[in-house]
């Protein structure tokens, strides 16, 4: 036949549990601890109101631009709890929530917001990577770190996040490819939230679905409901089992929305209407999981109530720790900290310049 | 002692740090079976196995962000960017990843990595295999960049990157490849400190300064300078970023004039930088201002012209007589 259609393994499924009513088909709903299921959802209660005080922070001045995971939730906390903490989390910069399941502490987050580098200090064995703000370039370095253990005798793997416009990159493309052809444990998880800034998810890519993309790879794909925490969860365990008991690497889209702007700098009325937003508020990650656990048993109104002021509370407290280590850090010198492993005679010599008023550039006594 | 040309004395280095280290592995395009389109990794994969010495696909950004994925899991990777002309598709993962990893994490994770690059004209090559665009990496902070002038030197500064904590840019002026042998020590030798600049030929009339591949051109022209009795002092930079600009002043202090060489183009070249260093430290010794022979600013031209495009030793030698007379 000189003719007929190219036959190749396609495994592209899609998944949803967890319905918009936190009705869920409970045949699928996966084993899971009460206690981590009421942690989970503290978590993302805890992200979103995070938000909503680090806004006003922001309105006010006294932090800088953020970008805020309102809406996404689901598919950060379902995914990231997959993962043991000796398993690597590489984030992207819109992973509060994920953050959070991992231990990152708000004082930290606070004090980056805040516009200083020592809120990104990361201990030398912590295996969650600070956020990187190039779009999608940050996919690679996951390749590499469970490429690197692997010939240091270790079998690690890593979680890596991105969003449905960093799929348009070059760096996903060389990430998945490598990851493919190298056999890296990677589990990437693609965030469809249907925007890049302004430009909408049909203006990225007409392929039908991102979960498809790892079909050219040779890596396995699957499309979930994205503000579904099961179904997120679901595919992100098999994707863990695959990555830990194949060492293949799988793709995951998380079909959901960012209810808020891309960051604080942003006005998303200028490309989107409000009927679209309520559609998707419809959808609310987080209301249909808390009456999915209500259901259960699992939280009551008062647990709720309790739980709010609990996070109130913290919030209030890191903000306050983080206002009192900001007064101390007004020196013009950590900027040239860590630059190198020493401070080079030059930057010495500028930092002792700029130290005492000058420019760094300039000659001795100039 | 052997007499090695550079493409050899590089592939010593990388095998005794190899064998040294276990953590050193090898990435990039070609570099395994075929042991590099200029020979520069051969044989290593048959001593090392292809877990050390890597082929990977095609993908530059690939290559360097596994790069510092690999650095940051406590390994030191040395992957090869094929031409330096080949690099800016991984630019980005130096300039935004590389480069700032150690600061963004406030010391929690060092990214080791010595990226090698062939630069420069001479070897009749094909557009976008010739150009010297160090200025792209020594104006990055955090990114230390290195050139060797010899097969010695490139044996014991590659050792010496390899070793340093920090990201280096190891730029390989591949017109040097097979110029020129050296004895180059069977023993281990001292290797070279990043950051300092040599004194290859001592002289009291004018500073020299030159690196890579137009040393041995400022050496010629030193030669020819002193047979009309201008004895140069050529200074040998090694390290373009951080510039052991108090060598280069120092020498200018005691010369008063300065000529600075490279083949990069003119306009905002590291000549213009060495020229303000000189202004700082030497401006009240100076008698003449500090020439500079270096590329036009243009694209190097197809072949047939690049040795018309690159400073020569009479070039050189032209500007130092210039300075002498200013």
């Amino acid at each position: 036949m000189p003719r007929e259609p190219l036959q190749f393994e396609s495994r592209v499924e899609r998944l949803s549990i967890l319905d918009e009513d936190g009705k869920a088909d409970e045949e699928l709903v996966p084993e899971i601890p009460d206690d981590l299921l009421v942690r989970g959802y503290r978590t993302m209660v805890k992200a979103r109101r995070f938000d909503q005080r680090r806004l006003k922070l922001q309105r006010s001045g006294r932090i800088g631009t953020f970008a805020p995971v309102n809406g996404q939730e689901a598919a950060q906390v379902g995914t990231i709890s997959a993962l043991d903490e000796t398993d690597w989390f590489v984030p992207s910069y819109r992973e509060t929530a994920a953050h959070f399941w991992r231990g990152t502490d708000p004082k930290d987050i606070l004090l980056y917001d805040a516009g200083y580098n020592e809120g990104g200090a990361l201990a030398e064995d912590s295996r969650t990577l600070p956020l990187a703000v190039p779009v999608g370039t940050q996919m690679l370095h996951a390749v590499g770190i469970v490429h690197a253990a692997r010939l240091l005798g270790e079998e690690e793997i890593a979680m890596t996040y991105f969003g449905d416009g960093a799929t348009s990159q070059g760096d996903f493309h060389e990430a998945m490819n490598f990851a493919s052809v190298f056999d890296c444990p990677v589990v990437f998880v693609c965030q469809n939230n249907q925007y890049a800034i302004s430009v909408p998810r049909s203006r990225q890519t007409r392929s039908e679905t991102l979960a498809q993309k790892a079909i050219a790879y040779g890596v396995t794909g699957i499309q979930v409901d994205g503000n579904d925490i099961f179904a997120c969860h679901v595919a992100a365990r098999e994707a863990v089992d695959r990555a830990r008991n194949e060492s293949r690497p799988t793709l995951i889209e998380c079909v959901t929305y960012r209810l808020e702007m891309h960051t604080t700098a942003d006005d998303p009325s200028r490309y989107r209407d409000e009927e679209e937003v309520a559609k998707w508020r419809q959808r609310d990650p987080i209301e249909r999981f808390g009456k999915w656990l209500m259901a259960r048993g699992l939280v009551d109104d008062k647990g709720i109530e309790r739980m709010e002021e609990e996070i109130t509370d913290e919030i209030q407290a890191a903000w306050k720790a983080t206002e009192a280590r900001i007064e101390t850090l007004k020196d013009v010198g950590p900027m040239f900290d860590h630059v190198f492993a020493e401070l080079t005679p030059e930057l010495a010599r500028q930092r002792a310049r700029m130290q005492d008023g000058h420019s760094p550039g300039g000659w001795k006594d100039g | 002692m052997a007499e090695l040309t550079m493409v050899e004395a590089i592939n010593l280095a990388l095998a005794e740090e190899m064998r040294r280290d276990e953590r050193v592995v090898i990435l990039g395009e070609d570099v395994g079976v075929d042991g590099g389109i200029f020979r520069v990794t051969k044989d290593l994969i048959e001593e090392f196995g292809e877990e050390r010495v890597i082929d990977t696909p095609l993908a530059e950004s690939g290559i360097m962000g596994v790069s510092v994925g690999m650095a940051m899991r406590g390994l030191r990777p040395v992957p090869e960017m094929q031409f330096s002309g080949f690099s800016y598709l991984g630019f980005h993962q130096i300039e935004s990843h590389l480069s700032r990893m150690r600061w963004r994490t406030q010391g929690g994770r060092q990214v080791p990595v010595v990226v090698r690059m062939p630069y420069g004209a001479g070897v009749r090559a094909l557009e976008h295999h010739s150009e010297s665009r160090e200025v792209f990496y020594t104006h990055m902070p955090g990114i230390k960049l290195v050139v060797p002038s010899g097969p010695r030197a490139a044996r014991t500064l590659l050792v010496a990157a390899i070793r340093d904590p920090d990201p280096v840019v190891f730029f390989e002026p591949k017109a040097l490849y097979r110029a020129f042998r050296e004895e180059v020590s069977d023993e281990e030798d001292e290797p070279i400190t990043i950051g300092k600049a040599m004194i290859r030929r001592d002289g009291t009339d004018l500073t020299l300064v030159a690196y890579g591949a137009m040393l041995p051109r400022a050496m010629e022209a030193a030669k020819t300078l002193a047979d009309g009795g201008i004895e140069a002092e050529v200074i040998d930079l090694l390290t373009l970023s951080p510039l052991d600009h108090e060598a280069i002043a120092a020498s200018v202090r005691r010369t008063g004039r300065c000529v600075v060489v490279h083949e990069a183009p003119l306009s905002y070249g590291p000549g213009a930088e060495i020229a303000a260093r000189v202004m700082e430290g030497a401006f009240l010794k100076l008698q003449a201002p500090v020439m500079r022979v270096t590329g036009p600013d243009v694209n190097v031209p197809y072949f047939a012209r690049e040795q018309l495009y690159l400073p020569d030793a009479e070039r050189i030698a032209d500007a130092c007589r210039a300075t002498m007379n200013y």
